[in-house]
């Protein structure tokens, strides 16, 4: 059992993201994605993980980053949300590091867009920022698939 | 402490059980009121929970259910015979138990209420009195059903033998379900007193247990008597009475007490076993065993046994009983597990926990994928003995699924039991006569199929007698029976499980149907009107519908049959209903046998492979526009095709999932710029497309795709709540490879291409006959239907479009009616006005039927009536006789058709005197 501060670090475009370790069930290379025609741009696809669907998440498109580079493949960080299984792609998944509350502050103000809504706080690591992700709010926004007319295409 | 709610609960469960029970067997046997068996039965029952509730101190139960046993003895014994009245007021008296078990159920103790009217009823049938006692909550009394009584009351019933004269013959498998019920039941029991006696032994004062033993002795007692085993009840009965003293606490057991108790335990054993193989009490009697109980229970020591423990007290009781029982009976009928006796009825059976069998349901599903990825490769590897082993376990992993599906599946009387009871109560409450049929109870279906259509099926129930099945005056005018007839009828077919409820009543009144729906704002009344029958059928399983004049406590609310149809549906069901006026309503619901494992079609479309599930595939067809002509056509811009005469719309797959423009799926679409719908043409008309046929609810249409692929059974699994709100996909399952693939839903396609609507608003034509080979005199024909004369059509190669067109858009140009089409003016032509006979059309309708023609590369718009569908027929030039504007006749579904002479029409009205081309300001499209 982790210990409640303890977090799950990845990339996603070159910014450190984190994630608290207790919400993560595991974290996998990637997997053959199956596209969902009609779904949302964010959701990537549909993964097989040991016998069960799990709805894969592309973060890049999630925080509105940049697309990934072709060729390149992401990560899977596995969550489990009210016996959902849902993946968020990420670029690549660092160590899991113990956050102390001393480092904490709150979004700032200037923090914009998506990013604001899904970012609980940032916590000053030493040489860089790590912006600490809400995983509720990082899946609620897609339970809906949105009309497609209503899909904001990603700023590329 | 403890020990005490365990009991009350098994108490409240085996009450719940006898009630439900009883229930059935009243109505059962208010159809046959002579049936020795179930009045034994209902006997039996109250009897048990007289006695259990006694030892619970529960009063009003014990009285209750002694009254209804005193007033069903004299039944039992001929003395009296059941009439409708004593079936009302034991269902009362039942109702009352049950009430009151509730209230057990919820307060571990007794709630206050006062019987005593009731019981008086019950007194006062069972002395010979007419009496009623109004049924709690129904609002008619028992003067509501005088109905079933008169007849049946006055047949004569031959006073009836005792219940123990019809004990059945000696012959093993013919036991009868109750007897063996019973003796499942005692095996029970008397392991129960094994277990307990022991433990007794341990703790002689543990009062819980002390009142258990006394309780399993009393039901013994009581069942034994029931079925006329009065041997076995004596020794229960002395047992019984030892039992109280104990648990009174006048006595304190003993170890001879102990050894006598078990030493009649196996004796009972033995005797039960004689009644398994002859289905009678065996000769030898319990004198012996009685005689010590009797001197033990009285406080006197009994040497005998006291001295060997157990062994010599088992023998000495049970060797009056059997020459063959060995001593140390009990053990050696354990130990002994490999004599080679048949399996008694509690061995044979086990109660599985629920979950326990999903769980295994689940772990087979994933054999069977485990399994369906291995099998490629015994197909591609050359090693025998791999190959074999694996067809091994091919083999064994379909029978396993087999097998565990049959765990699952439970006969649908688990839900059709609870119906006589409810069709009872409810046409004795609506003061109607039903008789209800059952067929087919037996059939097995999935449970958790079986939860999902409890609710459905009781209400189409309800509806059948409360609107279905007419009041007897009523039906007795229209030469029917009184009695409605309602039957329920269950079978297999195809890998389905077809249902059917049917009744003999008054059918639906469409003509009701369309009013209402009118009413209520669901169709405009000329939409109305132009419903076929079948469509107005479909229009009750609209929400808030009901034709009901008043709403009833049974039904009547229009919050109904939409919850049943998506109820069905949800548990990959359909439903259809039709009707005859006069002579009944059917309703057949469809549903598959298990939801776990489905086989299932996988098509391609633009690189990807989606799984169609087979229960709504009809056929697979390719059109070939190359081989036969055959080709996608065009109706109100939606495209379809012809098959075997009739039409068929055709969605596209690419374009719904909106894959037409991305290219492959292997490269998702994903910010693929917004679609424009219609931006994707299709196919070009001389290529070939395949088309898979799909039937969802009463909806048929192809579905258009680049490629069929093999059927696999795949395992549903969740898509998973994000990708819940597309309507296209029903969910998701995993390959032979490992991939994830999507399983399509076809009704979600239906209703997102608009076929279900557009299917809606055409009015589909009455079955054609089946198509005829190919004749040269035949003709593809587009029907309608104009003013007065009614069958007419127009020779389908000279139809470019079929076009609606609002009223109010038509203009006038040169005293000619135009509409603005296709970037220009279109002159319109009333066909009927150039139509020898044809009276001239008065427009009634919002929209305009127009067939557009082209002549001379300029539109012409034929105003016609109401265009129906595409036939081919043979056509035939007409006579000399011919009719102005008509080129000849054809016979489509034996009608005799007139065919429009266009030239002749043209030139009559000569539209290519319209001013041509206005400058017009192209109209956007």
């Amino acid at each position: 059992m982790p210990a409640p501060n303890n977090c799950i670090t990845f990339l996603v475009d070159g910014q450190l993201f984190g994630m608290p370790a207790t919400e993560v069930m595991e974290l996998t290379r990637f997997h053959e994605l199956t596209p969902v025609p009609l779904a949302p741009p964010t959701i990537a696809g549909l993964m097989n993980l040991r016998g069960q669907v799990v709805t894969a998440v592309d973060m890049r498109r999630r925080l509105e980053l940049r697309p990934r580079p072709e060729g390149q493949q992401p990560m899977n960080v596995v969550l489990r949300r009210e016996d959902v299984l849902v993946s968020l792609l990420v670029d690549q998944v660092g160590e899991v590091i113990e956050l102390d509350d001393s480092t904490y502050e709150p979004v700032p103000d200037t923090l914009r867009g998506v990013a604001r809504e899904l970012v609980r706080g940032v916590h000053k690591l030493p040489g860089r920022l790590l912006l600490l992700l809400d995983p509720a709010k990082v899946i609620a926004g897609l339970t809906v698939a949105p009309r497609r007319s209503a899909l904001a295409t990603p700023a590329v | 402490m403890e020990q005490m709610e365990e009991i009350l609960k098994d108490f409240l469960v085996e009450a719940g059980e006898n009630l439900d029970r009883l229930d059935q067997d009243l109505v059962r046997l208010e159809q046959s009121p002579g049936d020795q068996k179930i009045i034994g039965n209902v006997f039996r029952a109250l009897h048990t929970i007289k006695g259990s509730s006694g030892f619970f101190a529960f009063k009003r139960l014990e009285k209750v259910a002694h009254a209804g046993e005193s007033l069903l003895g004299k039944i039992r014994d001929g003395r009296l015979t059941l009439n409708a009245d004593m079936v009302t007021t034991l269902l009362a008296a039942l109702d009352r138990l049950r009430e009151i078990v509730r209230g057990v159920e919820d307060t571990k103790a007794e709630p206050g209420g006062d019987d005593a009217e009731l019981i008086a009823v019950l007194h006062a049938l069972g002395e010979g009195k007419v009496a009623s006692v109004a049924r709690r909550g129904a609002p008619a009394p028992a003067s509501a059903p005088p109905v079933p009584a008169a007849p049946r009351a006055a047949a004569p019933t031959p006073p009836a033998p005792p219940a123990r004269a019809t004990t059945p013959a000696p012959a093993s498998a013919n036991i009868d379900s109750f007897l063996r019920d019973f003796l499942a039941e005692s095996h029970e029991n008397l392991d129960a007193l094994d277990r307990a006696f022991v433990a007794l032994e341990q703790a002689p004062h543990d009062r819980a247990l002390l009142s258990n033993v006394f309780r399993t002795l009393h039901t013994l007692k009581g069942s034994s008597g029931f079925f006329g085993f009065w041997r076995l009840e004596k020794v229960a009965h002395a047992a019984e009475s030892l039992l109280g003293k104990l648990r009174s606490g006048e006595l304190l057991l003993n170890e001879a007490m102990t050894a006598t108790l078990l030493g009649t335990v196996d004796g009972v054993r033995e005797s039960l076993k004689h009644i398994e193989q002859t289905g009678q009490e065996s000769g030898k009697d319990f004198s012996a065993p009685i005689e010590i109980l009797k001197q033990l229970a009285e406080g006197k020591a009994v040497a005998a046994p006291a001295a060997e423990k157990r062994v010599a007290p088992v023998s000495a009781p049970a060797s009056p009983l059997s020459p063959a029982l060995s001593p140390g009976g009990g053990e050696g009928e354990k130990s002994a597990g490999a004599a080679p006796a048949a399996p008694s009825a509690a061995d044979s059976t086990v109660r599985v926990d629920v979950g326990l069998l999903d769980k295994l349901m689940n772990l087979v599903g994933e054999l069977v994928l485990a399994r369906n990825r291995l099998l490629p490769f015994a197909v591609n590897h050359a090693d025998a003995a791999f190959t074999s082993a694996t067809q091994r376990l091919d083999g064994i992993t379909t029978e396993l699924q087999e097998r565990v599906m049959k765990t699952r599946m439970q006969p649908i009387n688990h839900v059709w039991s609870k119906f006589p009871r409810l069709v009872r109560d409810l046409s004795a409450q609506c003061g109607k006569q039903v008789n209800l049929v059952m067929e087919g109870t037996e059939t097995e279906l999935d449970r958790t199929l079986l939860d999902a259509i409890k609710d459905p099926l009781t209400h189409m129930v309800r509806n059948c007698v409360d609107h279905g099945i007419e009041p007897p005056d009523t039906r007795v005018a229209a030469g029917k029976p009184a009695a409605g007839r309602l039957l329920l009828r269950a079978y297999h077919e195809s890998g389905l499980v077809v249902i059917e409820i049917s009744d003999d009543g008054a059918g639906i009144n469409l003509a009701r149907v369309r009013q209402k729906a009118v009413e209520k704002g669901f169709l405009k009344s000329e939409q109305a009107a132009r419903l076929t029958d079948r469509q107005a059928t479909d229009l009750i399983f609209l929400p808030g519908f009901s034709t009901a004049e008043t709403t009833t406590s049974v039904s009547g609310r229009g919050v109904g049959m939409d919850v049943v149809k998506t109820n069905i549906e949800n548990s990959g069901g359909s439903i259809e209903l039709s009707t005859v006026a006069g002579q009944g309503t059917t309703l057949r619901l469809k549903i598959p046998l298990t939801l776990a494992i489905v086989p299932a079609l996988f098509v391609g479309c633009a690189g990807g492979r989606f799984a169609i599930a087979q229960t709504s595939l009809l056929e697979l067809v390719r059109l070939d526009p190359a081989q036969d002509g055959s080709s996608i056509e065009d109706v109100y811009g939606a495209p379809v095709c012809r098959l075997r005469g009739k039409l068929l719309p055709l969605v596209f797959l690419k374009r719904e999932l909106q894959l037409d423009r991305a290219g492959d799926l292997q490269s998702p679409p994903h910010d693929a710029t917004e679609a424009k719908v219609g931006d994707c043409e299709s196919p070009a008309p001389a290529e070939p497309v395949t088309i898979v046929v799909l039937q969802s609810e009463s909806h048929r249409f192809g579905l258009v795709v680049d490629e069929v692929h093999d059927t696999e059974e795949i395992v549903v699994k969740p898509v998973g709540a994000l990708l819940k709100g597309i309507p296209a996909f029903a969910g998701a399952t995993i390959l032979g490879d490992g991939s994830v693939a999507l399983i399509l839903d076809v009704a979600g396609l239906a209703e997102m291409s608009g076929v279900a609507t557009k299917l809606r608003e055409r009015p589909p034509v009455e079955d054609a006959p089946a198509l005829r080979v190919a004749h040269p005199d035949e003709k593809s024909l587009l029907l309608f239907h104009m003013g007065g004369a009614e069958h007419m059509a127009i020779p389908l190669d000279l139809v470019t479009r079929l076009e609606k067109f609002p009223r109010t858009s038509i203009e006038r140009s040169g005293g000619r009616e135009v509409v603005q089409y296709d970037g220009g003016v279109m002159p319109l032509v009333r066909v009927a006005d150039f139509v020898e006979g044809c009276p001239a059309t008065v427009d009634s309708a919002d929209t305009l039927d127009v067939v557009v023609h082209h002549a001379k590369q300029q539109p012409v718009g034929f105003v016609v009536g109401q265009i129906r569908d595409i036939v081919t027929a043979p056509l035939r030039v007409a006579d000399v006789t011919r009719q102005r504007g008509l080129l000849g006749s054809a016979v489509v579904n034996n009608q005799i058709t007139g065919v429009l002479d266009v030239p002749a029409i043209l030139k009559a009205a000569r539209p290519e005197d319209t001013p041509k081309l206005m400058p017009i300001t192209p109209i956007k499209n």
